[in-house]
């Protein structure tokens, strides 16, 4: 909520001729959707799983120190692939149109300790749904951090830089923590309900297998090579979690990115909903190979209007949906990974610090902001 | 320990290195006709019949439990994309040397399968399959006499038959517009000019359409024929009504060629089928609040169309997307349902739910 409201400027009438538009935008691509699209992603599952094998290969033999650079490589690389251009995208149903089994929001499962179903629940329909709206969008900070001015500070909020890095290093441990909602069932009464139990109990597993398979088994297949393939998937899986939380950072911490409160999106139109997904989101710009890594959330403020489309189609999409940002003068918060990463993390630093003019608040305002 | 219990233990340890995947999801990428893979098959040659029709020959996987003469099979193949399953009957004999199968496929007009096997089926393309199914077969002890009544691509599953048995008198009554509609003609002729078929070839263009009633005329014995009958609608409620007036409705079996072309309505009725409710739904009403409203225990999310966490099973009938007013229709199979979103789907015609 910043002080000047950078869509003021526009009617209500041109926020709906603005869905329009996108909506057009999304009927294109929709109608263009077929087999080259379908070979994309078939071609991307089948080198991952080349990828991740041949790694996994090499890695036996990764007593040799060339053997553990390519194969750690190969296997960091196979890892991020399967996280987000391929799980990512599948899970938000971008391949569901194929009416292929294997393909498919409901039955794909990823290298990932948060199951897939509990995943979709907190990203696709929070996340995605409520974007940027504090109180709502637990991605925002992941609940332990201070992202806007207008949220209290609280000296907490002093380590939360270091709560960063450590959530960077271990992300995908903190997505299933949040994908719990641990912070609030912890909480004695909620302990021990049983659908938290129950999810609970279904990341224990998919805890289990994970570290079984990176932690136990590849190791124990390599032989003498027992600690450095150890090594090798632990830094394989800490290059993994430090490059998503890298990208995803990206996507809604940068300076200039908006964030909105509870009470904005009440009786929100369809209009209003993509506008705060153009204001709430920002790009990374880059070459082909860093869209591809990036899982194409590169493009992430084409990913949060449209969600289901398939992530290949991105690329064309951002030309159109850049040139509606020129033409209704809105900001397209875009830069290369490095800037964007520094812009984030100064967000996060600056705001472990209490605002340096307190902002005054109406007292109902500062009610709907405890709520949160 | 056994052989078997090894090899399950084997597997086992190999599931714990490959999760969250198969060891199958592996070995799919290098053998996808492997035993024990889920059924597929590959197109290794595709040839042209007719100006609209042409057979695919399809080596099945090591799963394929062979067929019997007369019997269909569904297969799903990916036209622009997406999976879309059709059944057609085979057409190849059981006893085929090579293994192979062959189905005989006529394009319709707007027929997305049909067209694409037709047109644009290309060798080297790995196909699902589904057992071979189906009640339209000789029986074990072959009839003394045959009569095949077909027309149009009608004909196929009697081809099936007659290039599997031989048998001593077979009548075939078949009807095409014509003569260069007429799928397997060559075949027919080399049969006729073989002694084992008597052929009434009939160009309904310049002959007329068949009249059932006046069927005496073209074989006198028809009566006394064990008769199978495959053709659009029109002809096989004619020969079963023909059939019950000479109460010999036992002699007469019929393959009905399932329609795929749903008539897609504004709204209709609504079925969830585990829950076992119908109810009536507008066009405009979302399945999602159909189903809540109804009482029914429905998945939901967004209830905007982007977070996919309502999809169902839509087992039959269409359903329109309620931003672009795109049809959806549910596939002809027992296994391969379509899912919908349901927060963003109305009902266009009547349809089913599996919730």
């Amino acid at each position: 909520m910043t002080a000047i409201d950078p869509t003021a400027h526009l009617t209500a009438e041109q926020i709906e001729e603005l869905g329009r538009e996108l909506d057009a935008i999304r009927d294109e691509i929709i109608a263009s959707r077929g087999e080259k699209d379908a070979a994309y992603i078939r071609k991307v599952i089948s080198a991952q799983r080349k990828l991740e094998l041949t790694s996994r290969g090499i890695l036996l033999f990764s007593f040799f120190p060339p053997a553990w650079i390519i194969g750690t490589a190969g296997l960091s690389v196979a890892k991020i692939m399967d996280n987000m251009e391929i799980g990512h995208n599948i899970l938000h149903g971008q391949w569901d149109w194929m009416r292929d089994p294997k393909i498919h929001s409901t039955t794909w499962e990823w290298d990932h300790v948060s199951p897939a179903d509990q995943w979709k629940h907190s990203h696709n329909e929070l996340h995605h749904t409520y974007t940027n709206v504090i109180g709502k969008d637990n991605d925002l900070g992941y609940g332990i951090m201070r992202v806007d001015e207008d949220q209290k500070w609280h000296p907490i909020h002093l380590g939360q830089p270091v709560w960063n890095f450590i959530n960077a290093c271990f992300f995908e441990y903190g997505i299933a923590a949040y994908d719990l909602e641990l912070g609030k069932n912890l909480h004695k009464r909620r302990r021990k309900n049983p659908e938290f139990r129950a999810r609970a109990k279904a990341v224990g597993r998919k805890i289990r297998k994970q570290v079984l398979k990176d932690y136990v088994i590849h190791p124990l297949l390599s032989g003498p090579s027992f600690l450095t393939t150890l090594a090798a998937t632990f830094t394989a899986n800490l290059i993994r979690n430090l490059w998503s939380h890298s990208v995803i950072m990206c996507g809604h911490f940068p300076e200039g990115v908006q964030v909105f409160e509870r009470r904005s999106i009440k009786g929100e139109t369809r209009g209003q909903w993509y506008l705060r997904q153009m204001m709430g989101s920002a790009n990374i710009s880059g070459s082909k190979a860093m869209h591809f890594m990036t899982g194409n959330l590169s493009h992430q403020i084409e990913h949060h209007l449209f969600p289901d489309l398939p992530s290949n189609r991105y690329a064309e999409v951002a030309v159109k949906v850049r040139a509606l940002f020129e033409k209704y003068e809105l900001e397209y918060v875009t830069g290369p990974l490095p800037k964007q990463v520094f812009s984030a993390w100064r967000k996060v630093f600056r705001l472990s610090l209490p605002n340096k003019k307190p902002k005054v608040k109406t007292p109902d305002r500062e009610k709907e902001l405890v709520a949160a | 320990m056994t052989s078997a219990a090894l090899r399950s233990r084997a597997w086992k340890l190999l599931e714990l290195v490959t999760t969250p995947l198969l060891p199958s999801d592996y070995l799919d990428l290098v053998s996808p006709l492997r035993a024990g893979a889920d059924l597929r098959g590959r197109i290794e040659a595709v040839h042209r019949e007719t100006a609209d029709a042409a057979t695919i020959v399809i080596r099945p996987g090591k799963g394929w439990r062979g067929h019997v003469a007369g019997q269909y099979i569904r297969i799903g193949i990916d036209v622009d994309g997406v999976r879309l399953w059709r059944a057609y009957s085979v057409t190849s004999p059981t006893n085929r040397a090579d293994g192979r199968i062959t189905i005989t496929v006529k394009a319709i007009p707007g027929g997305k399968v049909s067209n694409h096997l037709v047109r644009h089926a290309k060798p080297g393309t790995i196909i699902q399959l589904d057992q071979a199914t189906g009640e339209f077969v000789l029986p074990a002890t072959k009839p003394a006499k045959v009569l095949y009544l077909t027309a149009g691509s009608g004909i196929t599953p009697a081809m099936g038959m007659l290039r599997d048995a031989k048998l001593t008198d077979v009548v075939m009554v078949h009807s095409a517009p014509r003569k260069e509609d007429v799928i397997f003609r060559n075949d027919l002729h080399d049969l006729v000019a073989d002694k084992s078929l008597t052929l009434v070839e009939l160009h309904t263009d310049t002959d007329g359409m068949l009249d059932v009633a006046e069927l005496h005329r073209l074989v006198p014995d028809w009566a006394e024929r064990e008769t199978w009958a495959c053709g659009p609608t029109g002809l096989l409620d004619a020969a079963e009504a023909h059939w019950a007036e000479h109460g010999i409705a036992e002699k007469l079996h019929t393959e009905r060629f399932r329609p795929t072309v749903v008539v897609a309505g504004e709204g209709g009725e609504v079925t969830f089928g585990k829950t076992g409710k119908t109810v009536a739904a507008d066009g405009a009403t979302p399945l999602l609040n159909v189903g809540e409203e109804a009482g029914v225990l429905m998945p939901s999310g967004c209830r905007m169309g982007i977070c996919f966490g309502c999809v169902t099973p839509l087992k039959s009938g269409a359903v329109r997307d309620l931003r672009t007013g795109e049809i959806t229709q549910a596939e002809d199979s027992p296994t391969a349902h379509v899912l919908v979103q349901t927060c963003v789907s109305a009902a266009a015609g009547p349809c089913e739910l599996e919730r």
